[in-house]
């Protein structure tokens, strides 16, 4: 295809890609170096019957004034990044002084709302992907040894707790483990203990949150494993029943490794999606015991005070984040290309 | 694979059926108990009581004089203008899927045909933008946008939700142009025609079934974004995501939850109707990036 060909077809996707998603990224991470303008303060003297009394006022127009000349706010370098809500550099070297052992310096780091919410979020990522991948290979082998007039309706239901709104999946659980909703009373009774509430215990709250990630993204890996698993060589299967593998070695040898690309895969997307964690935490309403970095970024956003600088830092630092996970990806792309 | 069936002994049959109907109740039963409970009061859908009062209904016969009642869709869609939002779901999903194929269709097929180093760099990029969280890129738009008067109309919402979805849309109908062999517009272009009379004419009328699938996800992301819509629309353009939250904040005080448990059924029934009807094209566009690897 010529250049100028190219050009023009891709124009529209590329226009709109760079307006709303490069600029932002630009834009973020030059907020985050700046400040608000705090409001301009005069003082003013009252003077009435009893004597002149001294009273400080915002100047208004002042403070407009100077919001307009240089909207960007003030230049604060790294300011935002090192205060507490960020990577809270002082806190963390004092918790480093003067805790006695690991186990006291992990709690107290769990206390910043920076940390708290990136060992949600690398928690959950590393935890639901893996559980995704087996989950979905498990139901792909059983969905592809059932016969096959079922298997319609059985992919059905599998599609639907991805395909849902994740937020209204998230309410959908969050309902029903509700105290007094059918799973929260079965984990009372299971449990023994009438005041059992979901909602107020960190640890269950981390686990509901996790059963649902794995509940909301294990039909992808499955429906992937179940495309993977049609196109398994029959005559690599059959030779090595003939050479004697049973049920679980054929699995083991001849199916795990034919998927194993489709495995690549699915971590990858998973990995990206886990990392961005955000709405089973506002359905939860979560946010007491578990945070994650893009509820950090929407908590900052939202709300009567836009704090902009801060949501921005806090972007810059998740986007860096995901830089890292994709990162083996990437290298492996560019040695691939390469050695075409 | 019916000759492995035969020999399967009965161990591995029950095996595979419990892991099956397992699956089954986790992926339907939240979504049966939803709907059925949509239509009893609060007091039996939370039930303290005794959790045998969300079947029979209890409490719901002793409010309303009959075991099922659509109260909660009445508040929500009425007295709570559940209509307005869902009137926006319908706009802004009509123009995200519509832009964004015509947008992907037309670089997605040039980054098909494209054998020039640029075509692969910019796939990348757009991998590298479907990694965003959308939430991040939130936060640059939001200064803009205030000072432009930009903020919460539904228009600047449909714009960003397209560019949004372009990388995935965009990598997902270049595998699918892939797979039309390159022969049939190259032989149209040595007929005379330019490039864009070659996809005008020969490349769109085959091009439709990866069109529908790529399509139905575009649909998916607009329908169920919550980060983008919460943040950049205003209260009377929110759709319903955005405003299924917001119930969340109001109707738990006023002891409302019903109007939300309602707007969620109604909310997910399209997406109930949507996985009937497209099954297959959903389960081709799942695997399409992933089985050629």
């Amino acid at each position: 295809m010529k250049h100028k060909a190219f050009f023009l077809f891709v124009l529209p996707s590329s226009v709109a890609m760079l307006l709303f998603i490069f600029f932002p990224i630009i834009s973020v991470v030059v907020q985050s170096f700046y400040v608000s303008h705090e409001q301009v303060i005069v003082t003013v003297e009252n003077c009435g019957p009893f004597g002149c009394k001294q009273a400080t006022a915002i100047d208004q127009e002042a403070t407009a004034a100077l919001r307009e000349a240089e909207p960007l706010g003030k230049f604060a370098g790294l300011a935002t990044y090192r205060d507490r809500n960020h990577l809270a550099v002082d806190a963390v070297g004092s918790a480093w002084e003067k805790a006695d052992n690991w186990r006291d310096f992990g709690a107290q780091m769990l206390n910043l709302p920076f940390y708290k919410a990136l060992g949600f979020t690398l928690t959950f990522t590393f935890v639901v992907t893996p559980l995704v991948i087996i989950f979905g290979f498990v139901i792909a082998v059983a969905v592809n040894s059932a016969a096959s007039a079922i298997r319609g309706p059985l992919i059905f239901f599998s599609l639907l707790p991805m395909m849902i709104t994740p937020l209204i999946g998230s309410l959908i659980l969050f309902w029903m483990v509700d105290a007094r909703g059918i799973i929260g009373s079965a984990l009372q009774y299971l449990a023994g203990n009438p005041d059992l509430s979901v909602k107020a215990s960190t640890p269950l709250m981390w686990i509901m949150l996790m059963v649902y990630g794995v509940w909301h993204a294990a039909p992808f890996a499955f429906i992937v494993y179940y495309a993977g698993l049609q196109t398994v060589n029959k005559d690599t299967l059959e030779a090595s029943r003939i050479d004697g593998a049973n049920r679980w070695e054929q699995i083991r040898y001849v199916i795990i490794p034919h998927l194993l690309p489709l495995t690549t895969f699915i971590a990858l997307m998973q990995l990206m999606d886990n990392f961005r964690v955000f709405e089973p935490i506002v359905s939860f309403a979560a946010n007491a015991h578990a945070t994650s970095l893009s509820w950090a970024i929407y908590n900052d956003l939202g709300g009567e005070t836009r704090q902009l600088s801060s949501a921005a830092a806090t972007s810059v630092l998740t986007i860096i984040g995901v830089a890292i996970l994709l990162s083996p990806v990437l290298v492996r792309t560019w040695r691939d290309f390469g050695r075409k | 694979m019916s000759d492995i069936t035969k020999k399967r002994p009965p161990a591995v049959q029950i095996l595979i059926f419990g892991v099956l109907a397992l699956w089954m109740i986790l992926a339907a039963f939240p979504f049966l108990w939803t709907l059925w409970g949509s239509f009893k009061v609060e007091g039996d859908f939370f039930s303290k009581a005794d959790w045998f009062y969300a079947l029979s209904g209890t409490l719901t016969q002793n409010e309303t004089g009959s075991s099922f009642t659509a109260d909660g869709y009445e508040g929500a869609w009425i007295k709570e203008e559940f209509w307005r939002a869902a009137l926006n779901s319908v706009l802004v999903c009509i123009f995200v899927v519509t832009i964004s194929l015509t947008f992907g269709t037309l670089g997605g097929y040039a980054l098909a045909r494209s054998t020039y180093r640029y075509a692969f760099w910019f796939l990348i990029a757009a991998l590298i933008f479907r990694a965003m969280p959308p939430i991040t890129l939130v936060s640059g738009y939001l200064p803009v946008f205030f000072g432009w008067n930009l903020w919460g109309h539904l228009a600047t919402c449909i714009i960003v939700l397209v560019a949004i979805n372009q990388p995935f849309t965009l990598w997902m109908l270049h595998s699918f142009f892939k797979n039309i062999p390159q022969d049939l517009d190259e032989s149209a272009m040595v007929d005379g025609c330019t490039r864009f009379q070659a996809f005008r004419h020969v490349i769109i009328p085959v091009m439709w079934p990866g069109v529908i699938t790529t399509g139905l996800f575009s649909f998916l992301l607009a329908y169920n974004d919550f980060a983008v819509t919460a943040m950049i629309l205003s209260k009377e353009n929110q759709t319903m995501v955005p405003k299924i939250a917001s119930f969340l904040g109001t109707t738990q005080t006023k002891g409302n939850v019903m109007f939300a448990v309602a707007a969620v059924v109604s909310a997910t029934a399209p997406l109930f109707v949507m996985v009937m009807v497209f099954q297959r094209q959903i389960v081709s566009g799942l695997t399409a990036g992933a089985v050629k690897g």
